[in-house]
């Protein structure tokens, strides 16, 4: 078929999608989307949507509530945007929409035509009565690639996808040979977004070049850093972008079959792809014969159980042939010889995403973004001690600095900045003074962290280094496969050591033994799970040695975190007489009276949870916390007896 | 025939084996747990086997490694040994010693192990370690000793060669792993007290059969199971 005839058959349903855009756009209707992913039901848009509904009945007013997928905005959701066209206004996004807000909104815009601006997060559109959501760093600063349509279309109506230009990518690429296919991802330069960066159309050519009797692509959402979601997000916001690239993909090296590996984890995932399947087979543009093509890909969902370890490709491959989910010793790559015995292309969520638009725009207009080694963006779900934390896309190449401080709004309650933590569990923590490495592929690998699928958790100086690798063995430790020695024993080895120095009982020789059983895991471990798992504690022991060393000497922990080695008291200056709120929120009754009728902490019963330093009046302010515990200063309490028989 | 030289000894061997064949077929020990002779797809999971080949930046498992003309392979650098001695360690560190009750009879190949790389069989600086399971498991027809097992993996893979499935396979994760078996139904018609591959491939003794069966057993030679994989 030719390329003519492709875009013919393609054209009708082009034709669709713009003429039901456009319908939406005339009609005059108001159009109301809810934030409807994962993250938003969390905060509770489906209280939000099923408001609107009431509220809409109650006043009968007309108007389409649509679910849209995650614009990545977590700290303002429920997110709501409102397009009421007769209003005069240009579309509308607000945050935090629960259900009081909806009343006032249906009341206040829909009916009265007054945009409620004390809940404007900012318009969508350049206009001349509100600032736009481009005026915020937190949108003009981010470059936005893979998550463009993210938030703004509906996930489940392809025709929405279609008509913002969707679909062109395949169509062009199965106009051409799969050959220029392949070529135009190399060119591009992309690189795997899993975390390795392995050049994508290196490995679309290895599969297509090796001899084998079938191909398969399988598309890698088995996301499973701790905190991290941005695969989540796509698929849940645009999954028929992934679709395109994965029939690209198939295409390109000629397979017949594809494989979207999703955890059971993510059930709206799962939905949404599986509804997107269907409705790209009932257009042609997936299954028997695309497009009328002699292309046909069998597209399917797998729900894998949820093992982090599955996320490394030779285990995915295990598990989905039924097996258990150990990784196993490459070569064979899973390209040369992988699921079923055949050439296996295993690609992230965000390397598929990035596909239609390289095929579509070119490979120069996406080298022209990014660096030279890593072109493209780099999407990360930015969590902890930020302002404005959730799921960003920045170009690569653009500093840690500039994505922490400006895009994120740095770090909240002023107090100051100690590390980021990159690249989940096999990523390392980077201190203040790598603040302006560049996010590429090199640049962090090159900083002792990693790129990872794009996890960063941003920590203030109240976070303590030892306790935070000892957070991420814990994990890997009891997401191991179990399958070789290292990583198995020498994982649980280094959880105990970390667990030891946060309680207080670590040895100087504690230090060294990290030391060296964390290189020897890095270097004897079989698969990627085990050779990173040390990252946190060599980072971390790296940069942040002496606060390891103030655990181990002096007992003490400097970010007062670790419980056994921090005691609270209460100045007996600054206590307030007669002021008890501190006695009611103990929840062990630590707290009792002086002699002096002010308050003190029984030592042994404190259990430190810090609610009385919560609780105490700002005007006082006075519960102190301290490390080592020994600094508390002990305070006798009355015997109960004598003070009920004076 | 493919000439390597290893640890300065030229020998031959033929195409297709791996380094960690080829030395043992020549009489150069390399420690191991995990290798299987007749297996196609290395194990690779006791990573102990490590050498280091010319060219290559830092040790590898020789069991992975197939052999190449005029392939230069040290055995015994101090890379090497560092990465061998920890493996062991660590090892030893889950292996719980009990000499007296210990059912290996001649030669123990950890304690073999441990000779070659000239340390104890303590797993000195690392800590003994324990794990919240009973000492002895219930495996149907065997008793499985999860404080003897070093996890090596042989007993799932010869219960897989010879029964076409698993009736044995891995269970838990990380540190908690464990052999589970996974033969439904009734145990009459099962015949691993005739089979016992997998209690005479165990290098630790942790797969035992159990009293009751073992009149009914003792069909099977055990030799014929060492042949296959050592």
């Amino acid at each position: 078929m030719s390329r003519v005839d492709v875009k013919k058959r393609f054209a009708p349903i082009q034709g669709e999608a713009a003429q039901r855009a456009e319908e939406k756009k005339t009609d005059g209707i108001p159009t109301i989307y809810i934030v409807m992913s994962t993250c938003g039901l969390a905060s509770g848009a489906a209280e939000t949507k099923q408001a609107f509904e009431q509220e809409l009945a109650l006043k009968s007013i007309e108007a389409r509530i649509v679910s849209v997928g995650c614009l990545g905005h977590c700290y303002a959701e429920p997110l709501v945007i409102i397009d009421h066209p007769a209003s005069g206004f240009p579309p509308i996004c607000y945050y935090q929409i629960n259900e009081s807000r909806v009343r006032t909104l249906v009341k206040s815009y829909l009916e009265l035509g007054d945009p409620v601006l004390k809940y404007v997060l900012g318009a969508m559109e350049a206009n001349d009565l509100l600032p736009t959501v481009m005026d915020f760093p937190r949108f003009n600063l981010e470059q936005r690639l893979v998550m463009e349509q993210c938030g703004r279309i509906d996930p489940d109506d392809i025709y929405q996808y279609i008509a913002e230009g969707g679909y062109s990518g395949l169509v062009k690429a199965l106009g051409s040979d799969p050959e220029e296919v392949i070529s135009e991802i190399e060119t591009s330069g992309l690189r795997g977004r899993g975390g390795a960066g392995f050049p994508t159309g290196r490995k679309w050519r290895i599969a297509r070049d090796v001899e084998t009797d079938g191909r398969i692509v399988i598309c890698n959402a088995d996301e499973g850093d701790p905190g991290a979601y941005m695969d989540r997000t796509i698929l849940e916001s645009n999954p028929h972008q992934l679709l395109e690239g994965l029939a690209i993909c198939a295409y390109g090296v000629g397979a017949d079959k594809a494989i979207i590996y999703v955890r059971a984890e993510y059930p709206l995932a799962v939905k949404t792809m599986k509804q997107a399947i269907q409705s790209g087979k009932e257009l042609t543009l997936l299954g028997t014969s695309i497009l009328g093509t002699s292309f046909t890909l069998d597209v399917s969902v797998f729900q894998g159980s949820g093992a982090f370890v599955c996320g490394e490709e030779t285990a995915l491959i295990q598990s989905i042939e039924g097996r258990r989910g150990m990784p196993q010793h490459r070569p064979p790559y899973p390209v040369e010889k992988g699921l079923w015995g055949r050439s296996t292309i295993v690609n992230n969520v965000k390397t598929l995403s990035s596909v239609p638009s390289i095929i579509e725009k070119g490979a120069e207009w996406f080298r022209a973004i990014g660096t030279a080694s890593s072109p493209g963006t780099a999407i990360f779900s930015v969590v902890g001690n930020v302002k404005h934390p959730g799921l960003v896309e920045i170009a690569m190449g653009t500093s840690l600095r500039t994505l922490i401080f400006d895009v994120c709004g740095g770090i909240p309650k002023k107090k100051g900045f100690k590390a980021v933590q990159i690249g989940g569990p096999s990523g390392g923590c980077l201190p203040e003074s790598f603040l302006d490495t560049p996010i590429d592929f090199d640049s962090l690998t090159e900083a002792g962290a990693m790129m990872g699928s794009g996890g960063m958790v941003v920590m203030d100086e109240d976070s303590c280094m030892v306790d935070v690798a000892r957070y991420f063995l814990d994990f890997t430790q009891k997401e191991s496969c179990g399958k070789c020695t290292f990583c198995r024993i020498g994982t649980r080895h280094l959880l105990n050591i970390l667990d030891r120095i946060t309680k207080g009982e670590g040895q100087e020789e504690d230090l060294e033994l990290l030391q060296t059983l964390s290189e020897d895991i890095k270097n004897g471990s079989l698969c990627g799970l085990g050779k990173t798992a040390p990252n946190p504690v060599l980072t971390s022991l790296k940069y942040f040695f002496e606060e390891y060393e103030a655990h181990v000497k002096e007992k003490r922990c400097p970010a007062l975190k670790c419980r056994p080695l921090t005691a609270y008291y209460i100045d007996l200056e600054k206590c307030a007489r007669g002021c008890d709120v501190c006695v009611g929120c103990c929840p062990v009754e630590a707290i009792f009276t002086t002699t002096g009728r002010k308050k003190a902490i029984d030592q042994e019963l404190c259990v430190k949870c810090g609610e009385c330093m919560v609780v105490c009046p700002p005007e006082y302010d006075a519960v102190e916390k301290v490390s080592p515990p020994e600094l508390a200063p002990i305070i006798e309490r009355v015997p109960e007896e004598k003070s009920a028989s004076n | 025939m493919i000439n390597l030289i290893v640890d300065d000894k030229e020998i031959k061997v033929e195409e297709g084996k791996t380094v960690l064949q080829a030395c043992l077929e020549n009489g150069i020990f390399i420690p191991n747990m995990c290798f299987i002779k007749t297996r196609e797809h290395p194990h690779a999971s006791c990573r102990l086997c490590f050498v280091e080949i010319d060219g290559l930046d830092r040790p590898v498992t020789s069991c992975t490694e197939e052999v190449r003309e005029g392939l230069l392979v040290k055995t015994d650098t101090p890379a090497v040994r560092r990465l061998q001695r920890m493996g062991f360690k660590l090892l030893m560190s889950a292996h719980h010693r009990d000499p007296k009750e210990c059912p290996v009879k001649g030669s123990c190949q950890l304690i073999r192990i441990a000779k070659h790389l000239k340390v104890g069989l303590k797993s000195r600086p690392l800590e003994l370690l324990e794990r919240d399971v009973d000492e002895e498991v219930d495996l149907t027809f065997f008793t499985y000793y999860p404080f003897r097992c070093v996890l090596c993996g042989k007993c799932v893979y010869i219960c897989r060669q010879r029964n076409g499935q698993n009736l044995l396979t891995f269970t838990n994760r990380g540190f908690d792993t464990m052999i589970a078996f996974f033969g439904s139904g009734d145990p009459a018609d099962l015949s691993c007290h005739h089979c016992l591959a997998c209690a005479n491939v165990c290098p630790t003794g942790a797969l035992v059969l159990k009293p009751e069966y073992s009149e009914a057993a003792g069909s099977e030679d055990s030799s014929k199971v060492r042949m296959l994989v050592e």
